[in-house]
């Protein structure tokens, strides 16, 4: 994927919490503002935004898509970049708002919102060359690497990066850490049974890595794997990569 | 279903519920994946190759009509017969007008995807001729009476000790040896027979090349060398993108289908065909056909981005990454191509009425899209028939066949809320208020929450308040 | 069908001039740069055929007759398909009469045919018979030239044919690949139905890449009507991804590796 450059560093970011944060993980957007504000940076997050349009892009109803989009598109104006706690709702506005624009008046203005796209963990490590130092204890944690951020956004290791940056924190990769945990939007609810099936070998696979936690940098895999490590009384935990970074940096 | 639509939901409903299958797919896709993997250590060789693979097939794309006569033109040349049908009807006729001719009764076939579709062996087995699959997978699945579950492993659902049993009840003398070796040697003495004796032999094609008249077809067994050579007369079949120009071509798209498929740097044999037996020569066929297959492929042609569908060069590597074929395997997808490029093909030959539902089959993880040798953009195309299927009109074959009044509301209401900065700021506040309140019962969230009446996920928990309010709390700046 | 054809030719082009594609250019240069040392190239082939169990003998020039023959003999083969027309056949010949061993066209009347190996015999019904004698000091397997139609050779090719000898126009280092091409003097089916295939291949035959062998070949020039790459003897793994040797083609691929 392409990365802007990352000199000079930026000083001020706007901040997209995604719908999913907004309703079920509102801390961990949170958690990713105060990483941002802890680097010195301004974070602006404009009360106006709600979605990037995937949920209806992703079914087959862009008009509708399209209409969301398109209110988000006023939000960001300058240059400053845009910086998202998920690969999935960062990739549908990096990678698919310039289709989705394709032949609309306003195309120009979405293709340059959508360069100045991040996911928080690849602007954590590319844009501002984080240093953590941890403050935690010490624990075993494994990492859920969301389908968008490793194949739209290109975010494999910058995660796994900051992760290992943390003194106390042992990281144990999956076996199958490329592999779909079965959320894929309303795939969970279309094909209950399939994605059932697919969070049970990826809970499976958590549990063989003897982990206490599960960090991922995306909520809608966050709340496929919670909900089934709940459903199956596993003692794992999930977490928002931002909420977990936030616990170990700041005491 | 009665009314033709094939209900991939049920059909993986049941694949999920046998734990031996379930286990049969993971353990051979989990081997395949690490196979490939480790035929590409060189990621610049990888790049660079699949690059020229996809040029090479986009080069064929864009000039397909004038590919496809020079094709004719030499192979004609070669003294190989072409044959073009436009639907598997024809292409079926045109089969069983050469069988009539030669009056074969004894046909042995090579793996052929095309013939699948056409479903000709039921179609010869009408006919009262004897039609037997050759490829050690198929002629398992032949002799079951089922379908190949993966186009390049057809009996990957199968474990030895189930083929064993198989070849036990269905081959005289058999004995019950559940060992590989030896049911490989019973299948080889009972198909040696069959290719000496057989009238006719099919095969498909890998690759056809414009420039020479050549039919290129790779395989391991030596049944597709055996078919293509013993019998007095050979047909082959191929879709009609798999063209390409230059004799050239074939190494980039040799180099990157076999690693991808099997994870092998080549198959045991290439076989490059160029003409049947020539004056002078002792062997090969007599006669050689080319049955070239339109079957909706024109249609698809048509648009200029479901066109990137017939870059396909069937190597299989998307299903073996499919987090979704490897759990329910290929059997669901009752088509002769299950897995993400069926998820795509399918539904554009079979039309949108009785196959909507595939494109929906997928949670777009792009897990095929960056395996594919060729680069087909698989999800951008499932996407695009997302959009088809409830497009009354458009470029598909029964556009717009899973248009919903109700979804198309729930749609644009979900739109409306989330366009609207107020709107949107009073339903997050309900749903954080009284989502949690929701019973489990709920049809979305039954789904969610219970399989088979199984907890399978525990409900999602609406966060009392939103990250609107935590920011606005915060004093973090709106603009 | 005519119709058909017209048809199809007619949509193609006018869908095509409607949405004309661009395709981008077809480097070759990823294959290109695909090469090996000069005294690579064997050892690699040799590894990667022999991973997937390909058996190799070394000989020259003078000594080939010699080690194939000893190969023979070792391993129990009664009878040797070979093409009579091409200089590879003539010099076997020689060599056979040489050692006054020179059995031709016996085969119909031979009775070792019908105690060949078990997997010869068309229906597993039969009963399996016990190995071949070797044949004993002196007593060379018998040559069978492939010098009629297949179909007055049929039964015999699949029945009563240890092992079947081809030359080579060479290997393939990438792949570890023989390059055959079959013709009127060499068919087809010798490299195909004998369940030992031995090939002799010139050590000085050898390529970096496929493209590279077609190029240097002017392949396109003149094909062969039936051009094979092969790669070891006949596989499967269709059985539990377990792989399996000798599943329809040959059961046992001999490179016969010729120095001058
Ligand atoms: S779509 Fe790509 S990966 Fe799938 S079978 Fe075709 S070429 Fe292979």
């Amino acid at each position: 994927m392409d990365h802007q450059p990352a000199t000079p560093k930026p000083t001020r970011v706007y901040y997209f919490g995604t719908c999913l944060v907004d309703l079920f993980f509102p801390d961990a957007g949170m958690a990713g503002i105060e990483l941002l504000q802890a680097q010195g940076l301004t974070v602006v997050f404009p009360q106006g935004q709600s979605c990037c349009g995937q949920p209806a892009y992703n079914s087959g109803y862009r008009a509708e898509a399209l209409k969301v989009a398109r209110a988000q598109l006023d939000l960001f104006p300058g240059d400053d970049p845009i910086v998202v706690p998920s690969g999935s709702c960062a990739g549908m506005m990096k990678k698919h708002w310039p289709d989705l624009f394709h032949g609309e008046p306003d195309e120009a203005k979405a293709v340059q919102v959508a360069s100045r796209v991040w996911e928080l963990t690849q602007f954590l490590v590319q844009a501002l060359e984080v240093r953590l130092t941890d403050k935690g204890e010490p624990v075993r944690v494994t990492w859920h690497a969301s389908c968008h951020a490793q194949r739209e956004m290109g975010v494999v290791d910058e995660p796994k990066a900051l992760l290992r940056q943390l003194a106390n924190v042992e990281l144990v990769e999956l076996a199958r850490e490329k592999e779909c945990c079965g959320f894929g939007g309303t795939f969970a609810v279309r094909h209950p049974e399939i994605s059932a099936a697919m969070v049970g070998d990826k809970v499976a696979d958590i549990a063989g890595t003897g982990a206490a936690r599960v960090v991922s940098g995306d909520c809608g895999c966050l709340l496929n794997i919670t909900g089934a490590l709940e459903a199956g009384r596993q003692p794992v935990q999930g977490q928002h990569i931002a909420q977990f970074l936030k616990e170990r940096t700041h005491g | 279903m009665a009314d033709g639509t094939v209900d991939f939901a049920a059909a993986s409903r049941a694949a999920l519920q046998d734990p031996q299958l379930r286990g049969n797919f993971r353990r051979a896709m989990d081997g395949l994946m690490g196979k490939r993997a480790a035929q590409f250590p060189d990621a610049a060789e990888w790049r660079g190759v699949r690059e020229l693979a996809a040029a090479v097939r986009l080069r064929a794309l864009a000039k397909l009509p004038e590919l496809l006569e020079r094709l004719e033109e030499n192979c004609s040349r070669n003294g190989i017969t072409v044959h073009w049908a436009a639907t598997t009807a024809e292409a079926n006729a045109i089969a069983l007008d050469i069988l009539r001719k030669v009056d074969a009764k004894l046909v042995v076939k090579g793996k052929s995807m095309v013939t699948e579709e056409m479903h000709l062996n039921a179609v010869l087995e009408d006919h009262g001729i004897e039609v037997l699959e050759s490829d050690l997978g198929e002629y398992i699945v032949q002799l079951d009476g089922t379908m190949p579950s993966h186009i390049i492993m057809p009996a990957i659902h199968l474990n030895t000790k189930q083929i064993a049993h198989l070849f036990k009840r269905k081959i005289k003398d058999a004995e019950s040896r559940e060992d590989a070796a030896y049911l490989t040697d019973l299948a080889r003495r009972v198909l040696r027979a069959k290719f000496l004796a057989a009238d006719v032999g099919m095969s498909g094609v890998n690759a056809a090349v414009a420039e020479t008249g050549t039919l290129c077809l790779i395989e391991n067994e030596g049944n597709g060398r055996m078919c293509t050579t013993v019998p007095p007369v050979h047909i082959a079949f191929m879709g009609l993108e798999k063209v390409v120009e230059k004799l050239e071509d074939v190494p980039p798209v040799i180099s990157l289908l076999p690693r991808s498929a099997t994870g092998q740097p080549i198959t045991t044999y290439v076989n490059m065909i160029s003409g049947p037996r020539k004056s002078g020569e002792k062997d090969g066929p007599r006669e050689v056909h080319l049955v070239i297959l339109d079957n909706g492929r024109s249609s698809i042609y048509a648009d200029p981005e479901l066109r990137d569908t017939l870059r396909c060069i069937r190597c299989g590597a998307c299903m073996n990454h499919c987090p979704v074929y490897t759990k329910v395997g290929g059997h669901a997808y009752e088509a002769p191509y299950p897995g993400p490029i069926g998820k795509i093909l399918v539904p554009q030959i079979e039309g949108l009425e009785t196959r909507g539902a595939l494109p929906h089959a997928c949670t777009m993880c792009n897990a095929c899209v960056e395996i594919c040798p060729v680069k087909i953009p698989i999800v951008e195309i499932m996407g695009r028939l997302r959009v088809e299927a409830v497009r009354p009109g458009g470029a598909v074959k029964d556009g717009g066949a899973k248009a919903s009044r109700a979804e198309a509301m729930v749609w644009s209401g979900w739109a409306a809320m989330n366009a609207s900065p107020t709107a949107y700021r009073i339903a997050t506040l309900a749903m954080s208020r009284l989502g949690n309140a929701a019973p489990s019962s709920l049809p979305l969230l039954k789904d969610w929450t219970r399989v088979d009446n199984e907890a399978v996920r525990s409900k999602p928990r609406f966060a009392t308040r939103t990250l609107h309010d935590l920011a606005r709390a915060k004093g973090i700046p709106d603009a | 069908m005519p119709d058909a054809r017209s048809a199809i030719l007619a949509k193609l082009r006018a869908d095509r001039d409607a949405h004309p594609l661009t395709p981008p250019a077809s480097d070759f240069t990823p294959i290109e740069a695909k090469r090996w040392p000069d005294d690579d190239r064997l050892p690699r082939i040799r590894r990667l055929m022999e991973a997937v169990h390909t058996e190799f003998l070394d000989a020259t020039d003078t000594d080939w007759p010699a080690v194939l023959r000893e190969f023979l003999a070792r391993e129990g083969v009664g009878t040797l398909l070979y093409a009579p027309e091409t200089e590879v056949g003539k010099r076997l010949e020689r060599e056979w009469e040489r050692e006054g061993t020179h059995e031709v066209e016996r085969v119909r009347g031979d009775p070792r045919c019908e105690r060949i190996d078990p997997c010869l015999t068309p229906h597993p019904s039969h009963a399996p018979h016990g190995p071949l004698p070797s044949p004993g000091a002196g007593e060379g397997p018998t040559l069978i030239p492939y010098d009629k139609p297949i179909e007055d050779l049929k039964p015999q090719l699949f029945t009563a044919i240890d092992a079947g000898l081809t030359t080579t126009r060479g290997a393939i280092a990438e792949t570890g690949s023989l390059i055959l091409w079959p013709s009127a003097d060499e068919p087809r089916t010798l490299s195909l139905v004998p369940h030992i295939h031995i090939a002799l291949l010139r050590a000085d035959a050898l390529y970096d890449t496929f493209l590279q062998a077609m190029r240097e070949q002017r392949w396109a020039d003149a094909m062969s009507t039936n051009a094979l790459l092969i790669s070891g003897p006949s596989k499967t793994a269709d059985i539990e991804q377990t792989l399996a040797y000798g599943v329809h083609g040959p059961k046992r691929l001999v490179v016969l590796v010729v120095r001058s």
